[in-house]
Order: structure tokens, then C-alpha cells, then sequence
């Protein structure tokens, strides 16, 4: 530690603290236009000067690094006169049009101006660039405030890893742009509004803010952004109950300031004109059942009064369990509804219909993480938090689409990638993180587990393991050593296309935790994480593909320690939270097993009853063979879309139509509403309060921002009023026990809570790692599962001391490849996956202004040789078709995807991928269907 | 390549040379060649053939020889005799000098001689008649000439010695040696200290002790580490570097050879300023050439030293000869200067500690491990060692390129060597260090050219321009034009050079007009201190130098425009 001395105080600091660090942390402001805590310091506006006892001239404290014995003034009589100096340079170049500028109250500049007394400029006035550029619909740049801070083009660089702008030109006329001054969407531009949030004047404005209201009108909400699942918090600026704009703060656990496109421009979906405001009944099915039908006007749909439709959901659904057993009503949870929701509707479909039918769409995306990781470590969630990746020394990522699925944990690459750890990347296509990476493997679809089984040969062979961590933690290492004897990076490379060499590099940087350069922030061996998400997951053999990974860091002791660990990067921002609380057929909350007889009965207790069904319900691919197969003759969806996200679509409409009772709850008429008998309108992420469970684990608090569009209602609400009807309807006296013979019966009324806080309690009690986790405590950021107790602080890094199973536990698996290979009649690789602009099926996001307008349509990525080959050329016409169906589409001609590999993202719906996946060949334990890899014939329209 | 095949090559290039008995030596400098060198070689080459002596003359391209405003400059070495270098040689005086200077005598009666027109004897007497005729007396620059006695040639020992573009040449004269012997006998640390004791100062202007760097680096972890020359000569007037790059280009990279094993780096950059093809071409050429000897790239001389080298080119940024900006250029990104610490010997080039020296500080390895630290320590003053190249520009008689020892005095370059001020003008100022330095006024001729007391005049020594100006000169002119040039180049990170070079520019201009107040002259001299004070590179807090010390040694000039100034505006 060093002490120095800042304005007589003594101070004591971490080596390499700056002192401008060390003066903001002991609450000596000093000032300051070009610095920001998270990017490498610039000097460039020169506020920061401070007088350092024995040297000649004032130095910027920014770039200063403390030294013992250092005496510091940030305050004097010269430094006031030469602060006031400089800001009266900025201001010759800066209109001082405060009084009708949006970012007045807001500006550093004009508080600066103020704090020393400046009201105007006492060199000539003179602008720079008075260049106005609205060539986008997220962001304006508006040069004549500019005043070159550059911190638009440090955080695009370092944070976010794109590089669209930099400064050009040179002297006076410097100025930030994108390449030849074109417009953001010729640069590499994300989108994310990065650059203006850290810019401290109107040079860069959000165009939802232009014209719109000052700072001091607006009120600020902050909440968790309702998108993918990296749990951005972020603060929304309203007006009149309208968001004028939206934007990260620095206390954000995950994100910081930083959010995605998505995220911070993503939200006009909230207020579209085609959210669904009342309750909606089919009007054949409304006929059917007795309902007034007017005759005159409106669509398939019939509005309806909440009460009509409550009532109609729970008559048919207790009718169906009356008519056909429990077991022939099932239900998809949420992955983007809250715990609480998400806790309620499977506690209705276990406790109040009797069935554990309740699956949600987890099942497409981390079925495999939840099975695998489960086998490994006992545990099927991330095992690190995100921040954590910040400090790693090596980053192997591999069926991650990083930068697009999971934005903002790509700024975290980035940022470890800028400091000096290793990226690591094996991937068939060509993702924007390869950007970054030291070193890219490009495997043949499905032949990736060839690579990693090669990897750990090559560990084993080179000593590379870590002996004492496998003596001490793990099992079964003997069978595993065997299981890859035999798997040489030549064999490997042979396979997959890549090189033996590369394998071997790989082995090693991943193994010893290499960086690229710069010191390890850990003592020893350097500290290595994996990311991967659905390129792992979304395959026949995902469950053995996790396992794999599981087995690397299992050998090399590369788990249990902070910035290492297998982290399965989840998709939508509650699925991790859905089946934490139980949104899956087997298994209870927190993950018990509905087959272990006492963990069932503990939480039938708590839910007043003796017992609770045993036998674990439907998946979701296994639903809808069971609608074909007349087992299963209703369903309730809420806020899924299976009519776009599931694979083989034709199928899946062959099946929801054959429904006796289709009953969706959504925020829009998705694909899936418009087969619906009955739809029930719900409010937006931005209208609801209660908890999600981001990728890390970390439960967070919702605050509403919005007042929900007409009728809507909170998803919770809803559940709990079709419960309460179907429990009035149905005769449940054999299963419920008395109050008298239940002790936790006397203090719990169903379906009667007011709150999700009071959800969130019970949800608490019968789920074991959120019973410390109470709404009171996530006021701040939040809390890590496993929280056994009220006080307990949460748990960022899993399996530190032991694994939540004991013993880590490796497994020999086998070699597998793809379930469906090209052929002569279909000889191209489908991969499905996202894009950044789009969020799964794009319900939200394609009702987004800005979003929409970047990427109005989809399209078919193509490598040029094959497009050459079908004779098409870039934005040309193309027909998709696979044994399941047919795709119409735009091809994209692209060196991202090998030849012979095309990829579709699944967000279109008038171009749905999933017409062309399949849905034969599952996982055998995750039941997940493999849509990583469809043989697919391509041909010009 | 072994180190006795050196001697093997210089054995054969001494061979070769002692088959001529006489050698002309054209300057191939870009000076010279923009006054038409090219044409003055091809003619010596064409007569030296048609007179049949191509056996017997050999005619070759050299570096810079120095007087450069004389161009083309020719040399001429026979054995025995001294050297003689003409001046002014265009193809006329260069066919004269072959045809007056070196054919042989034929003895006492040419006209006696029986023979036709196309007849070598008779083609030889009517040549002898004409030598008798007519002189090159106007052309010789005899060895006494002062612009050439005054200097001393260390660094440039070589320049109109040996061919710059052959490698065998540079052997022949001791090049690769001092390589050679560092790589066999001396370990690193011996190396950096021979510079250490050597006293060398960095080149390129702030003259930070050269071995303090390469300890600094050499102490730095690290497994990784570059060593850059800095080529990117920016200061108006100035073409040391662009004459080292051209006329020595293995000396820089046998430097950077030893720099790299005294400090432990692998890989080399030469950053030359893009506006140097030649010096591009020829350094591409002899990079290309030490790789095929086996002088740069894998395992050296049989040792386990290994360097590459590279060339990055810059793009017309004058702050690319800013350490970190130039670093930040080589890297790919825009070429702009960050803070320091963390200095380069630390974190450099992708975060790697790296030595980066001017290709003239390079240019001194080779001859100090020669010679000796000992020797070298030897010239110069107490605190400036060695010797420095200066590049003459301005009101001055003899303009071009010198070395001379440290500590001689400004009025010993500017009337010794340079022959004093032409057309009987009076000597006003000298501007040095280019547009971070300063102007001398004439009441300091005698202070004597070394780091510290041009400072302590507000001037610095830089990079080695020197612009001499004689009466005719306004002062405050000379300050706008390069304030003017520095606003230009500013990068634009800082405000204090970003916009505090412009507002000066426009009071300087307003000055200059004659439009200017007293208020102006005041408002110029505080925004000076404080772009001074609070820029972040050197290049802001020196670029109000020219105007500061003008403003010191000349304010009168000032003062009797601010005063004409005040009077324009004063109502009629």
C-alpha cells in the first residue's frame, strides 16, 4: 500500500491508483471533462491538473500513478486560474446555446462553466465542425458541442470492441467520425449507445430525448432490462408517464453504464399500437361456449371482460382434467416472466390441475447445461459471475455468439482481451469476437467435440492437468483418461478441419491459463473460463457436449476459483429464474426432484396439501407429439411463442391445432396467440415489478417504469385468478388436507397474494437457495443463488469448496456427430441462431422503431463460393428447404459461414428458421432437438 | 554468416577496389539528386566507358557529402593523392572531370601521333588539348574548405566512403563488426554499459541519456520486447534521419541489432516518415540484404541472438515523431500521443517494454562500440558527448549537412562552416529544434551548441535543424509561421494545443496584420505559458517556444507592431 498526501490528508492507496483515483475516492472532487473510470485515462482536457510538490508545472491526475510520500494540491489559487483558462478555450469552440439545449442541467461542460464563473468566451469565437448528423434513428451527432473528450471513441474501442469512430483530420478541425465521415450504419457501429451515455454534452443525444425535456423534468425508474439474459439494470428518464429515454448507471452489478442496442434503444415496443389491451376470445370458441358474438366487424377475435374470460379458461380447464385427467392439461411457463410468475403458474399446475406438465422454452436452449452440468458438478448454472471475466487470463469461448446473443458480456471480453488475457474461440462461423481472438478454431458443424476431446488429450499427454485438484475433488478421472487416449489433435484435425497445432496451442493456453500479455491479477497457474451457450447446447449429444467442456476444467482445476468455471451464457432474461423456480416437468422449486418423495411432500405441506404428483410431466418436445397422440387436450402458454421458437413449425401448428383448448397470455398476437382459443392480454417487463434470476444467477428487482396499455394485467395476477376459479370449480377435498391437520395451513391462503412480494416469500420457503433471497434485500444488486438464510451474502463463484454434488465428477462420453448430415438432395449445413438487433422470435424487438430499422427483414447467410455455385448474388432471392419445410428469404453473401454452412436466425416469421429444424432427434436426457445442424438444399428464387 | 566471413567479404571487396586506380564518387543523396546527381552519374559512367577506362575507374553512387545547396557534389579518391570533391557537377563539368582528370598523359607529342578521327590516340590528344584549355578551378572544393575542416565525422564517417545500397561495401569499411564482437563477446549488460560510459544523449532532440533507456528496458519483465527506430523527421529544414536512413541504412539497423541484444527484444521497427521514398526504398533494400547474410532474422552469427526488422511508414503526422503516437501509428491505430508514465520501457508498443531511439542515435552504436566508449566520451563537452548532426538551412552561405564535435559554438557553425551570411546581410537570429525550438538573437553567437545551454536560452537542440535568418526576417513572422504549422499538426487530444495553437495563431496573425493591441500581445504571452504549462506532448509544450523566445530576444518587433497596431485603430 502507498500513502501520499492529498490536500494535507494523508492517504492510503493500492498500488497503481492514480491520483485522481485516489481523490475521487476520499471525496476530493476535482474536475474533469475526459475521464471515466472504466477506460484507459486520455489527459486530453487537462482539468484534472494538480500541483505535485517538487515538480515544476501542474500534472493531470488522471494518468498519475500515486507514489509514497507524494504531496498533492488539487486546489489552489493558479490551478483555479489555469482550470478556468482551459474551459474558457473549450468554450471559443462550444455554442453556449444552454438555454434551449436538451442536455442543459445535464452537461459537465456548463456545470464547469458555472463552478468557475464563465459566462462566455474571452478568445474569438470560433467552431470547429458545425456538422449536424441524423442519419439513424437511435442517436444524433451533433459536432458543434463536441468538445473532443473522446471518450465516444475510447469506450467504442475499449469497451465495446468495434472501433466505428475515432478521431480524424488533424489541428483545430480534429473531430471524432466514422470511416471517411460516412454514416453510422456504413461504420461497424453496434448500435449501443455506448458513446452517449459517457458523453458529457448534447454532442451525442439519443433522438427518443431531442426536443423532449430537460434533466429536472424528468423523473428516473431503474429496472432490469426484459431482453437476453445478462440482467442489464438500467434507469429510464420519463416525462408525463412517457420514457424519454433509457440508460445504464455505474451502479449496474453487471453492466455499468454499458447496455446493448436492445437495451437502451429497444423499449418503444412497451407503447406499439398492436398490444393487446383486453382479453380476447376466438369467436367460433366464444359462440361454441355460450358467449355474446357480435356479428358486426373485428377479426377471428372477439373482446371480452376479464371476468368472461377468466372464467372461460378455468370451466375448460377443470373440464379438461374432469374429462381427461390431469394429465392431459399442460402448461409453458415463461422464460421472461418473473420468478414470481413463473412460481405461481407451475404451483397451479401441480397443486391446483395435478399434473407436472409445466415446461418452458429452457428446454430448447439449456436443457443440456441443466443435465450436464447437474452430472458434473451438481450444479446447472453459470458457475462464475459475469464480472468475472474482466480479470480472466484466458477466455475460451465455443457456441457462443457473444457479441450478438449476449452483447454486454462481450464488452466484458473485450475489455479482459484489452488488458491482456487470451481469447480463445471455437466456432464453426466467423462471429464479430474473433475480431479479438489470439486464436480461432473453425470446426466442421458437429465435429467441435472432436476438438475438445483433443484438447484434453493433449493436457493429459503434456502434463498440463492439475494432479492435486483431481486428486482432491473429482472422480472417475481414470475412465476419462481413457475415454481420450485414443482422441489425438491429428485424429481431431482430420475430423473437424482444423490444425493439430492449433489444437495443441489451444490445449495449452487453456490449460495454464496463458495471457497474450500484462500480469495475471492471480497468483499461480493463470485463471481460464469457458463461455458457451447454444452452439453446445442445441444438439443431439448436448447433454456429452457439456460434459466435455465440464471435463476440461474438471482436469486443469480451472472451476471454483474466481474468472474460471463453465459458464452456459442463458438466453432470455428470466429462463435461468423459470426453472430455478420450477418450470420444469421434473423437478420442483430449486430444483428438487418431484420423484424424491420428500422433498415433494415438504413443499405440498407448504402449499397445504399431503402430496403432490410424482410423476414428471411433459417436455415441451415432447408435448406436442402428445397433442397428436390425443393425450394431452390443452394448454396454457404464457408469454411463449412455440410457433416460431420450436423446431419444425409445421408440426408444431399440426399440433396446437388440434387443441381442444389453446390459451395464450401474451403482450402481443404472436404467431402462437393467433391459434389461440382464448388470449389473455398481459403487462410488459416494463410495467411489472417482482424478481428475475439473470445468467449469473443474481436475482434481481423489477420496478415498473410503465402503467400497462388498457386491461392488461401482471402475468401473476392472471395465474392466480384462473387458479382461484378452477379450485372454486373443482372438487378437491381428496387431495387437500384440512386446515385443522395442516400446521402451515393456518398462515398460508391460496391464491390470495397482493403482492409479489409476498410471492416472493413463499417461493423463498420452499425453494432452498433463495430462502435468504426476500424482495427487502435486492434493493442494491441484488443476491446470487445459493442464499440459504436472511443473511447470507449470496454466492458469485460456485463449487469453491466442494462441488454441490461432493466430487466433480468427469465422464467418459462418446464420440458423436450430427443426427443429419448433407447429402446429395440437401447438401448444405443449416445453423440457426440470433442476430444483435433481434430478440428470439421478435415480438418485442421487430415492434421496435430503431430496432426494425436496422434489420427490417431477415435473411440467409452464404458463403460467396457457394453462392456462386446457386447463382445468386448478395440480397438475391432464395429458397430454403429442408425434409420439414420451406423458407423464402433474402441471401446475405458472407465470408462468416465456411462453404457449405448457411445460417438463418430464427427471429423472422415470414422466413422461420424452425420450418427447417428438426425435432426427431433429441438429447436422450436433456430432450433438447438439435438445431445447430439440418441438412438443407439452397436454390435462387 | 559467421563472423570470419566478414573479413572473407572484406578481403574481396579490397581486392576489387585496388583493380581501379581511381574512384568517382556521386552523391546519391536526395539534395543532390533533386539538383540532377542522377544525370551527373549516368554521365560519368557513360564517359569513363567511352574512354575506355572502365577497368581502371570506377564510378559509384555515395551518401550525402554534406554541401548541399552545391549540388551535385562529385568525389574523387586516387591512391596517394588527396581526395578533391567538385561542386556543381552537371553532366557538362562531369564528362570534363573524366575527360581533364583522368585520362592519362600521353606524353609529349600527342600531334605527332598518326592517326584517324575515330582513333583512341587521336580522340586522347584533342582531349589533352582541350584540358590545357580550359579549368575546373570553379568547381573544386579544395580539403581546406572550411564548411568540411571544421567538422568531424563520426556517424557519417562513412557517407562518401561506400555505396549505400551494398551491404559488402558497408562490411568492407568495419560494418557488421561491432555486431559481430557484441554477439561473441560481450554480454548485454556489457553493451549497455559501454553506452552508458559512452555518455551518448538521444538524437532526436530531449537528449535523455541513451544507455539510462536501454538499462530501463533491458530491467524491464517481460519475455517480449521491440526496440523502434524513430525516422519520422518532421522539423521543417531538417533531413539528418532522412540522410542516415538513405546514405547508412545498415549502420541504423546494425544499431538497432545491438540495441535489440543489449536490451533483449526480438523484433524491430524503422518508423520513416512517409514523405521519404528514398530513404523507404533503400532501407527495404538493405533489410532485404541482411536477411539473405544472415544479419538480421534467425540466430545471428551462429549465436542464440535473434532480430527481425520491419518498416512502418508513416502518413504525413508530424506528432508521429512523439514516442507514443508513434507507437500507436505502428500499431495501426491513428498516431496520437498518450500520457506517460507509463513510459515506453515499460509499456510500449501492444504493452510490451520497448527502446525506441532516432535513427541517429542508432547511427552512433556501431562507431562507439568501434572506437570505444572511451574515444567517444572523449568529443564533445562535459554533459554532450560525441558529436551532432546539424542540418544548415536559411540565410546562409553554405547550407547542407554537418557533424561536428558538441560545445562548438553557434557563431563557429554559422561563420565557420557556414560561411557567414550571404548578399551582405547581418546575421539576426538562428532558429534551432525546428517548431518546438527557439530563436537565438545574435548577442548569444558564442554560446556553445550543446543540450543544456540551448535550453537555458529558451531554445533546445531537437532534432539538429538549424534556420539561420538574417535582418530581413520579421521575428513575429517568423513565430506565426511556426505556430501556424503547429496548430496544423496538433492532434487534437489535448485542448491546451488543440484549440490554445489556434487562438494563438489568430492573435499572432492579428499581430503580424498589424491589427493587433497591446491587450493581444498580453493575451498571447499567457495562453503561450499555459499551452506550455498543460499540454500533454511535447509537441504542445513546446510549440510556444518560437513565439516565447521570440517574444524574449525580440519584443521590440512586437511592441512596434502592437503600437502601429493600437494606432490604426485609434479614431482619425
Amino acid at each position: 500500500m502507498i500513502t501520499l498526501t492529498i490536500d494535507g490528508r494523508a492517504i492510503t492507496v493500492k498500488p497503481g491508483t492514480t491520483v485522481l483515483e485516489a481523490a475521487l475516492a476520499h471525496g476530493v472532487d476535482v474536475p474533469r471533462l475526459c475521464y471515466h473510470p472504466d477506460l484507459k485515462p486520455s489527459g486530453g482536457c487537462r482539468l484534472c491538473s494538480v500541483e505535485i510538490k517538487g515538480r515544476p508545472n501542474p500534472v493531470a491526475s488522471c494518468g498519475l500513478a500515486c507514489e509514497p510520500g507524494m504531496e498533492v494540491t488539487t486546489q489552489s489559487a493558479p490551478l483555479t486560474a489555469l482550470r478556468r483558462d482551459l474551459i474558457d478555450l473549450f468554450l471559443s469552440d462550444h455554442p453556449l446555446r444552454c438555454v434551449s439545449c436538451d442536455k442543459a442541467g445535464a452537461c459537465d461542460l456548463q456545470q464547469y462553466a458555472y463552478q468557475y464563473g464563465l459566462t462566455e468566451t474571452s478568445y474569438d469565437f470560433h467552431l470547429s465542425r458545425t456538422l449536424y448528423q441524423d442519419d439513424n434513428p437511435f442517436f444524433i451527432r451533433d459536432h458543434q458541442y463536441c468538445i473532443l473528450c473522446g471518450k465516444c471513441a475510447r469506450v467504442c474501442d475499449e469497451v465495446v470492441g468495434v472501433n466505428a469512430i475515432e478521431y480524424v483530420g488533424r489541428g483545430f478541425e480534429s473531430h471524432v467520425a466514422t470511416p471517411f465521415d460516412g454514416p453510422m450504419i456504413n461504420s461497424s457501429c453496434v448500435f449501443c449507445g455506448s458513446c452517449v451515455q459517457v458523453c458529457p454534452t448534447a454532442a451525442l443525444l439519443p433522438v427518443s430525448r431531442l426536443r423532449q425535456g430537460r434533466e429536472w423534468e424528468l423523473r428516473h425508474v431503474r429496472t432490469v432490462c426484459g431482453y437476453c439474459g445478462v440482467g442489464c439494470k438500467l434507469e429510464y428518464a420519463l416525462k408525463g408517464g412517457k420514457i424519454i429515454y433509457a440508460q445504464g448507471y455505474p451502479e449496474a452489478p453487471v453492466n455499468g453504464e454499458y447496455l446493448c442496442t436492445k437495451g437502451r434503444f429497444g423499449w418503444d415496443f412497451a407503447t406499439h399500437s398492436d398490444r393487446l389491451t383486453r382479453p380476447l376470445v376466438r369467436r367460433d370458441f366464444a359462440a361454441a361456449h355460450g358467449l355474446t358474438v357480435p356479428t358486426n366487424g373485428g377479426g377471428d377475435f372477439v373482446p371480452v371482460p376479464w371476468d368472461t374470460a377468466l372464467d372461460l379458461v378455468a370451466e375448460q380447464l377443470a373440464q379438461t382434467v374432469h374429462a381427461h385427467g390431469a394429465e392431459a392439461v399442460a402448461g409453458l411457463a415463461s422464460a421472461r416472466c418473473t420468478n414470481e410468475e413463473n412460481y405461481l403458474f407451475q404451483k397451479f399446475f401441480r397443486a391446483t390441475l395435478g399434473t407436472n406438465n409445466v415446461d418452458h422454452c429452457a428446454r430448447l436452449c439449456h436443457a443440456s447445461s441443466v443435465t450436464g452440468l447437474g452430472i458434473a458438478f451438481g450444479s446447472g448454472a453459470m458457475t462464475n459471475p459475469i464480472q468475472d471475466v474482466r480479470h480472466a487470463d484466458c477466455l475460451f469461448i465455443t457456441g457462443s455468439n457473444t457479441a450478438e446473443s449476449h452483447p454486454v458480456i462481450s464488452y466484458e471480453v473485450v475489455r479482459a482481451v484489452k488488458s491482456g488475457a487470451n481469447l480463445l474461440i471455437v466456432d464453426p462461423r466467423r462471429i464479430p469476437l474473433v475480431d479479438h481472438a489470439t486464436l480461432w478454431l473453425q470446426p466442421k458443424p458437429g465435429t467441435d467435440q472432436w476438438v475438445f476431446m483433443a484438447m484434453a488429450h493433449v493436457i493429459v499427454q503434456e502434463g498440463l492437468l492439475d494432479q492435486a485438484f483431481i486428486d482432491a475433488r473429482t472422480e472417475g478421472y481414470d475412465a476419462f483418461r481413457e475415454s481420450v487416449a485414443a482422441v489425438t489433435p491429428e485424429a481431431a484435425a482430420l475430423q473437424a478441419g482444423v490444425k493439430a497445432e492449433d489444437i495443441v496451442r489451444a490445449a495449452r493456453m487453456y490449460a495454464l491459463g496463458q495471457r497474450a500479455f500484462g500480469q495475471s491479477v492471480y497468483e499461480g497457474r493463470g485463471h481460464a473460463a469457458i463461455l458457451y451457450a447454444m452452439g453446445i447446447t442445441q444438439r443431439r449429444n448436448g447433454t456429452d457436449l457439456v460434459l466435455t467442456l465440464a471435463n476440461l476444467a474438471l482436469l486443469t482445476g480451472q472451476v471454483g476459483k474466481p474468472s474460471t468455471g463453465i459458464n452456459p451464457l442463458r438466453g432470455q432474461s428470466n429462463v435461468q429464474g423459470a426453472c430455478d423456480v420450477g418450470g420444469l416437468p421434473d423437478v420442483l422449486p430449486g430444483y428438487q426432484k418431484v420423484t424424491d418423495a420428500a422433498k415433494r411432500q415438504a413443499v405440498a405441506a407448504r402449499w397445504g396439501l399431503a402430496d403432490l404428483p410424482a410423476k414428471p410431466g411433459l417436455t415441451v418436445t415432447e408435448m406436442m407429439p402428445a397433442i397428436l397422440d390425443g393425450r394431452l387436450h390443452a394448454l396454457y402458454v404464457m408469454g411463449e411463442n412455440p410457433m416460431l421458437s420450436d423446431p419444425n413449425l409445421e408440426h408444431v401448428e399440426h399440433a396446437l391445432k388440434a387443441l381442444d383448448l389453446l390459451v395464450v397470455q401474451d403482450i402481443f398476437l404472436s404467431e402462437t396467440a393467433q391459434l389461440a382459443h382464448v388470449v389473455l392480454p398481459a403487462a410488459a417487463w416494463l410495467e411489472k415489478d417482482g424478481t428475475k434470476t439473470n445468467t449469473e444467477r443474481r436475482v434481481q428487482l423489477l420496478q415498473p417504469v410503465l402503467a400497462a396499455p388498457g386491461e392488461a394485467k401482471p402475468d401473476w395476477w392472471v395465474v392466480q385468478e384462473i387458479a382461484r376459479r378452477v379450485e372454486a370449480r373443482r372438487d378437491r377435498s381428496a387431495r387437500r388436507t384440512t386446515d385443522d391437520e395442516s400446521p402451515s395451513a393456518s398462515v398460508h391462503r391460496p391464491w390470495s397474494f397482493t403482492t409479489t412480494a409476498q410471492i416472493a416469500d413463499e417461493l423463498a420457503d420452499v425453494t432452498p437457495s433463495y430462502r435468504g433471497i426476500r424482495q427487502a434485500r435486492l434493493h442494491g444488486a441484488g443476491l446470487c443463488w445459493p442464499c440459504p438464510t436472511d443473511d447470507h451474502p449470496g454466492t458469485p463463484i460456485l463449487h469453491t469448496e466442494k462441488f454441490t454434488r461432493g466430487l466433480g465428477h468427469f465422464s467418459a462420453v462418446p464420440l458423436q456427430g450430427p443426427v443429419e448430415l448433407p447429402d446429395a438432395e440437401y447438401p448444405f449445413i443449416l445453423s440457426t441462431g440470433r442476430v444483435l438487433y433481434q430478440y428470439h422470435t421478435g415480438t418485442m424487438t421487430r415492434r421496435s422503431g430503431p430496432l426494425s430499422w436496422r434489420t427490417p427483414e431477415g435473411w440467409v447467410e452464404l458463403n460467396r463460393q457457394d453462392a456462386e455455385r446457386v447463382g445468386v448474388e448478395d440480397g438475391g432471392a432464395v429458397i430454403v428447404r429442408s425434409r420439414r419445410g420451406v423458407v423464402h428469404t433474402a441471401a446475405r453473401l458472407t465470408e462468416h459461414v465456411p462453404p457449405g454452412v448457411v445460417f438463418l436466425a430464427f427471429h423472422w416469421s415470414e422466413a422461420p428458421a424452425n420450418r427447417l429444424t428438426q425435432d426427431t432427434a433429441l438429447d436422450p436426457l436433456a430432450k433438447i432437438p438439435e438445431f445447430k445442424v439440418s441438412a438443407v438444399q439452397v436454390e435462387r428464387a | 554468416m559467421q563472423p570470419s566471413d566478414l573479413q572473407t567479404i572484406t578481403h574481396k571487396e579490397q581486392t576489387q577496389r585496388q583493380k581501379h586506380r581511381a574512384r568517382l564518387l556521386c552523391c546519391g543523396s536526395t539534395a543532390c539528386l533533386s539538383s540532377g546527381a542522377a544525370e551527373t552519374r549516368d554521365t560519368l559512367a557513360r564517359t569513363v566507358k567511352l574512354h575506355q577506362l572502365g577497368h581502371e575507374v570506377q564510378v559509384m553512387t555515395t551518401g550525402c557529402l554534406g554541401l548541399c545547396s552545391r549540388g551535385p557534389l562529385v568525389k574523387l579518391q586516387e591512391p596517394g593523392q588527396p581526395e578533391v570533391t567538385y561542386a556543381g557537377v552537371t553532366a557538362d563539368v562531369a564528362r570534363r572531370i573524366v575527360e581533364e582528370q583522368l585520362i592519362p598523359d600521353l606524353g609529349p607529342s600527342p600531334e605527332a601521333a598518326d592517326a584517324g578521327p575515330h582513333d583512341l590516340p587521336h580522340l586522347r590528344a584533342s582531349v589533352h588539348k582541350a584540358r590545357a584549355a580550359r579549368s575546373l578551378h570553379g568547381h573544386v572544393l579544395p580539403a581546406e574548405h572550411p564548411f568540411f575542416a571544421r567538422q568531424l565525422k563520426v556517424v557519417l564517417a562513412l557517407n562518401g566512403q561506400i555505396d549505400p545500397e551494398r551491404l559488402e561495401d558497408y562490411i568492407a569499411h568495419g560494418g557488421y563488426g561491432a555486431l559481430a564482437r557484441a554477439l561473441t563477446t560481450m554480454t548485454p549488460d556489457g553493451v549497455v554499459e559501454a553506452i552508458t560510459l559512452s555518455g551518448l544523449r538521444g538524437r532526436g532532440g530531449a537528449g535523455f541519456p541513451t544507455g539510462v533507456k536501454w538499462k530501463s528496458v533491458r530491467g524491464a519483465p517481460g519475455n517480449r520486447k521491440y526496440v523502434i527506430a524513430n525516422g519520422d523527421e518532421g522539423d521543417p529544414g531538417a533531413y539528418m534521419d532522412r540522410t542516415m536512413m538513405e546514405d547508412l541504412p545498415h549502420q541504423v539497423l546494425e544499431g538497432m541489432a545491438l540495441a535489440a541484444y543489449a536490451v533483449g527484444a526480438q523484433s524491430g521497427y524503422v518508423y520513416v516518415r512517409g514523405e521519404y521514398p528514398l530513404a523507404v526504398k533503400r532501407l527495404e533494400k538493405s533489410i532485404r540484404a541482411a536477411y539473405r547474410q544472415g544479419l538480421l532474422g534467425r540466430q545471428i552469427f551462429g549465436t542464440d541472438f535473434s532480430f527481425d526488422v520491419d518498416i512502418r511508414i508513416g502518413a504525413g503526422a508530424f506528432v508521429c515523431g512523439e514516442e507514443t503516437a508513434l507507437m500507436a501509428s505502428v500499431e495501426g491505430r491513428r498516431g496520437m500521443p498518450r500520457m506517460r508514465p507509463p513510459y515506453p520501457a515499460q509499456s510500449g508498443l501492444w504493452g510490451r517494454p520497448t527502446l525506441i531511439n532516432n535513427v541517429e542515435t542508432f547511427a552512433n552504436i556501431a562507431p562507439i562500440l568501434n572506437r570505444g566508449p572511451e574515444w567517444y566520451a572523449g568529443i564533445g563537452t562535459e554533459k554532450s558527448k560525441g558529436t551532432k548532426i546539424f542540418a544548415l538551412a536559411g540565410k546562409l552561405t553554405n547550407t547542407g549537412l554537418i557533424e561536428v564535435p558538441m560545445g562548438l559554438t553557434l557563431r563557429e557553425i554559422v561563420f565557420d562552416i557556414g560561411g557567414g551570411i550571404p548578399n551582405g546581410r547581418r546575421f539576426k537570429a538562428v532558429q534551432t529544434g525546428g517548431p518546438s525550438g527557439g530563436c537565438i538573437p545574435a548577442e548569444h553567437l558564442d554560446v556553445p551548441v550543446d543540450y543544456d545551454s540551448l535550453r537555458a536560452l529558451g531554445a533546445i537542440m531537437g532534432s539538429g535543424g538549424m534556420i539561420i535568418m538574417d535582418e530581413d526576417s520579421s521575428m513575429p513572422d517568423v513565430a506565426r509561421f511556426f505556430m501556424e504549422f503547429c496548430a496544423d499538426e496538433s492532434c487534437g487530444k489535448c485542448v491546451p494545443c488543440r484549440v490554445g495553437t489556434t487562438q494563438m495563431h489568430r492573435l499572432l496573425q492579428k499581430i503580424v496584420a498589424g491589427q493587433g493591441g497591446p491587450a493581444d500581445l498580453a493575451k498571447l504571452e499567457r495562453l503561450g505559458d499555459l499551452v506550455r504549462r498543460s499540454s500533454l506532448c511535447a509537441l504542445g509544450q513546446s510549440a510556444p517556444n518560437p513565439v516565447l523566445s521570440t517574444l524574449k530576444y525580440f519584443r521590440h518587433e512586437y511592441d512596434a507592431l502592437v503600437a502601429s497596431g493600437a494606432a490604426a485603430k485609434e479614431p482619425a
